[in-house]
């Protein structure tokens, strides 16, 4: 293995512009010419727009034009990638999502018209004078009234605001109520999984750039998903052919889901250059993004499990309320019912499993992916009502897990919700993390706790979650309008150096060094000879971007096959060389040889042939190295752990510190372990801010009362201890090349359980057996209203 | 509109500005730099941190017309004058301090002043002085550690099980 190849913690080489201040952002994209753009936003939660007067603002200074909806006739709306079929095997009530709102706003923050002007401060002022008579309309904003009877529709043109109404899986909902007759023991909850605003650290910005005389026009975006974008909006909002349209996105500053959807601010300032002829900025503000990003989780849920005599869980039944929002973001409907129903099971043998999901409209903010996408919220429900149902049983949380976990034998497993499990191991995962928590240590700490006034729990949550999005054929039949494949293309350059060019896309997780690594472990050859490059549709193939965890699962085995046939082509070139038959060429460590001589030729020797192929097999072969390769997987990948908490409460307050996080992670093999730890903190930092602190709160006319970084509490460094992580305890992938599994959303998705359990076990010990569950954000004036009953 | 100059990273550099215009905005357009980011719009971010005059300021929260006459290092000033990084900088990417990179301008300016105030910290010290700077990415952990390896502190105990 060359010294930076698979397994190695080599050192990020993308840090060194970002330490050095050259990273290059969208933000810090300026063309020559370039105008900006302000969008006016609605200010109320719902309305109908009777009419917009710009002519003041028209004529102040630097404005170029102001647009609104009636310039868009011409163009679609923004398109859902997905689309669910409801319980009457119903497709779901599909509204438009228009560019600039048409008729009325539907949530505080809809662009109703924007000023595209000289310099960015013109645009804003002229957007002030414009002048919106809306007549307020009564804002849905609960979603258990948004379905009441009469209740005001925030679409007009649908029957209700129930998008869609799902079960799964509904043909077992009969034996599911079944069994729940017969159980010993029923266990249930009521919990909301708290709305959350991902908040990467850069905005978004969009860059629309156009060339009348060769009729092309380019997006810079801050995008997880460039070719995404260039497909949704080309194909079904611009009407722009794939070859006449470019989309770059550079260095991104952080998506977690919220830039994987194709927005309406990319689409005008693609729109608005080829209307003037001149490249169009947008760069939102922080305040504009909490009221323009699609938002995350915002469910509610009544979960029930069944268990019999001995304990063993018989059955689960789930009804979730998800909210939308007011627009179906790009991929809304998928995640309440398909990224959450699937991992029901969770890490249990449960035979019979019914989940109920009512997806609705109401004027808020859209909703989609953030962070885990479904399968925390899955998580949640699982691992706080095994809690309660130990708690209610009177037996060990951690010992009803490990009877009702699926053993290392019993793979593949199917689950009663759809997906198969190809490997795992649980109580190997548990068993690591009661050693690195020092569980048996507990007691005493929580001793020294008491001492101090200072009541000290421990709950711990195991996880499974599906990753490495997705089998094509699968998805599609479940409603995907995309295929979710990856690509790449490895380009040999003559003397031996190698340009990757990958359809996944890096916004932090390090993708130029670890891909690399691959390729330098598969070759053997020196990592700092290849180069990554991503994220811009004129020279990568078509690829889906990152999210889900996927791209070293997916991405990363399209590498690995594209490799291959460079490799498989190189030894035919260097069998030529040799005067040998391809069979018996073997490469290792960069280097060609005759099985059992001593005959060999080195990378750059076949390489230089490949371009300068005077002796060469020019009747059988072409010349030139570069293969293409596209890499469709077959089944998910079931990335699996154990995550413990331990929380000491300020009884006089109830204020929560967190003062030890443990995660034993199972992800099958690694080819980082740094990145993959980094990526493990990053993910228990939303994890833990989601159960502690952060919430997004819409009061009841629909205004955001968390539209800041003074309102929304965003986790800081003093608010979490170092982290233990260990990912030793590994099950290698069984259907990808590498054996990966994908570990970006583990830790934002076993952690928020892991900490709720935590404050519950110090409540009791502390003899507050009366309180049951507290609902997430756990400030401190809910622990302390809890304590108090 | 008026010029303003002021010394950057060891250079005088002179660009308009308006009254309304910021230190951020100056640097990023005026002048260019755009390793200083914009984070937030209520100066709670601290992707924006630069030295004026050896403090560390939250550039979205100065006018760039007050500071006419100042000298201020940015991100682009600190690597050593070979180029090689800093030993901040190193520390950064030797412990995996950043992922995006966004936050990180400003967390290596911050972090620069507390070594300079307190120049061997404790984790807590570390983790309270970086308060007022988010990282969406990295969960802190390994910023903290690149900070206190930064200061000459033996951080291989710092909560890694793997290691
Ligand atoms: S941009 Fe200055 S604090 Fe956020
Ligand atoms: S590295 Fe992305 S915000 Fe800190």
């Amino acid at each position: 293995m060359p010294k930076d190849g698979i397994g190695a913690s080599t050192k990020r080489r993308e840090d060194l512009r970002f330490l050095t201040g050259n990273g290059k952002y969208t933000d810090d994209i300026n063309l020559r010419g370039q105008a900006f753009v302000h969008f006016l936003r609605s200010d109320v939660a719902h309305g109908r727009i009777n009419g917009i007067d710009t002519t003041v603002a028209a004529d102040m200074p630097g404005v170029l034009r102001i647009f609104t909806a009636a310039d868009f006739e011409s163009a679609g709306g923004l398109p859902c990638g997905w689309q669910v079929t409801d319980k009457h095997g119903q497709p779901m009530q599909e509204p438009k999502h228009p560019i600039l709102a048409e008729g009325k706003v539907r949530h505080v923050g809809d662009p109703i018209a924007a000023v595209v002007a000289e310099t960015a401060e013109q645009a804003r002022d002229a957007a002030e004078a414009i002048e919106v008579d809306i007549e307020e309309l009564p804002a849905v904003i609960d979603m258990k009234a948004a379905l009441a009877e009469g209740a005001p529709k925030v679409h007009d043109e649908l029957t209700s605001n129930l998008c869609y109404d799902w079960g799964f899986v509904e043909e077992n909902k009969a034996a599911v109520d079944e069994a729940f007759d017969k159980a010993a023991h029923v266990v249930s909850l009521e919990l909301v999984n708290n709305r959350l605003v991902a908040n990467p650290m850069e905005p978004r910005v969009a860059v629309g750039d156009y060339d009348p005389w060769g009729d092309q026009s380019t997006l810079y975006t801050t995008s997880q998903n460039p070719h995404v974008i260039r497909l949704l909006m080309g194909a079904f909002v611009l009407n722009i052919p794939e070859h006449k349209l470019r989309v770059v996105a550079p260095d991104v500053g952080g998506g977690f889901g919220s830039k994987i959807y194709h927005y309406a601010e990319e689409a005008f300032c693609t729109f608005a250059a080829r209307a003037l002829k001149r490249p169009v900025k947008w760069t939102c503000s922080r305040s504009e993004a909490f009221i323009s990003d699609a938002q995350g989780r915002d469910h509610r849920t009544k979960m029930e499990l069944a268990l019999d005599a001995d304990h063993n869980f018989t059955a689960i039944r789930t009804e979730t309320y998800a909210n939308m929002g007011a627009y179906l973001s790009t991929f809304a409907p998928s995640i309440p019912t398909w990224l959450h129903g699937t991992l029901m099971a969770g890490n249990y043998r449960t035979p019979l499993i019914y989940v109920n999901v009512k997806a609705v409209f109401t004027n808020t903010v859209p909703v989609d992916a953030y962070r885990g996408a479904g399968r925390p919220e899955a998580t949640y429900q699982l691992e706080r009502i095994i809690d309660k149902a130990a708690r209610d049983l009177g037996v060990d949380p951690i010992a009803l897990r490990r009877q009702n976990f699926i053993k290392p034998d019993q793979y593949p497993y199917q689950t009663p919700v759809a997906v198969v499990y190809d490997t795992g191991n649980y109580d190997a995962t548990m068993d690591k993390l009661l050693e690195i928590t020092d569980h048996a240590g507990f007691a005493a700490r929580a001793a020294e706790s008491a001492n101090r006034g200072k009541l000290r729990g421990f709950g711990v949550a195991s996880y499974i979650e599906a990753c490495g999005i997705a089998p094509s054929n699968l998805v599609g039949q479940l409603g995907a309008r995309a295929g979710l494949y990856e690509s790449a293309t490895i380009r040999v350059n003559a003397t031996g150096s190698i340009s990757v060019y990958t359809g996944s896309h890096s916004h932090g997780q390090g993708h130029e060094t670890t891909f690399a690594q691959v390729v330098a472990d598969m070759i053997g050859v020196d990592a700092s000879t290849i180069e990554i490059h991503h994220g811009d549709t004129s020279n990568s193939p078509m690829g889906m971007g990152t999210y889900g965890s996927r791209s070293l699962a997916v991405g990363g085995s399209a590498i690995v096959r594209a490799t291959n046939k460079v490799v498989d082509k190189a030894k035919k070139i260097a069998a030529h060389l040799l005067e040998c038959a391809p069979e018996d060429i073997e490469l290792k460590d960069g280097k060609f040889s005759v099985a059992g001589t001593d005959k060999s030729v080195d990378w750059s020797g076949v390489t230089l042939a490949a371009y300068v192929p005077h002796n060469y097999p020019l009747e059988d072969l072409e010349p030139g190295l570069e293969e293409t390769a596209f890499y469709d997987p077959s089944n998910f990948t079931y990335p699996a752990g154990a995550y413990g908490c331990e929380v000491e409460i300020d009884p006089e307050t109830g204020k929560v510190d967190i003062v030890g996080f443990a995660a034993a992670d199972d992800f099958g093999n690694v080819v980082n372990p740094m990145i993959v730890e980094g990526q493990v903190h990053g993910g228990l930092a939303q994890g833990i801010g989601q159960a502690l602190m952060e919430n997004c709160v819409f009061d009841d006319s629909g205004q955001l009362l968390s539209g800041s970084f003074m309102d929304y509490a965003m986790p800081r460094a003093d608010d979490f201890p170092g982290f233990k992580v260990d990912h030793s305890c590994n099950t290698p992938c069984t259907h990808n090349p590498l054996g990966v599994k994908g570990c970006g959303e583990a830790g934002a998705i076993g952690s928020p359980p892991a900490v709720v359990n935590a404050v519950i076990d110090a409540l009791h010990r502390a003899g507050h057996t009366h309180v049951s569950h507290i609902d997430m954000p756990l400030t401190p004036s809910r622990v302390w209203a809890a304590m108090q009953k | 509109m008026g010029k303003v100059t002021m010394t950057v990273n060891g250079r005088q550099m002179t660009a308009e500005a308006e009254g309304r215009t910021l230190l951020s905005t100056w640097l990023r357009e005026g002048l260019g730099l755009t390793g200083t980011h914009v984070g937030c719009d209520t100066s709670q971010c601290g992707a924006c941190v630069v030295h004026v005059d050896g403090q560390p300021v939250k550039s979205c929260t100065a006018l760039a017309m007050d500071l006419d006459g100042a000298e201020v290092r940015t991100i682009e000033g600190m690597a050593n004058a070979d180029g090689s990084l800093s030993a901040i900088q190193q520390a950064f990417q030797d412990h995996h301090g950043l992922q995006c990179g966004f936050c990180t301008p400003g967390m290596v300016m911050a972090a620069a002043a507390l070594l300079k105030e307190n120049p061997k910290p404790t984790e807590a010290e570390v983790r309270h002085y970086l308060e007022g700077n988010i990282c969406r990415c990295t969960g802190y952990h390994n910023i903290v550690k690149a900070v206190l390896a930064a200061s000459g502190q033996d951080v291989s105990g710092l909560g890694i099980a793997a290691e």
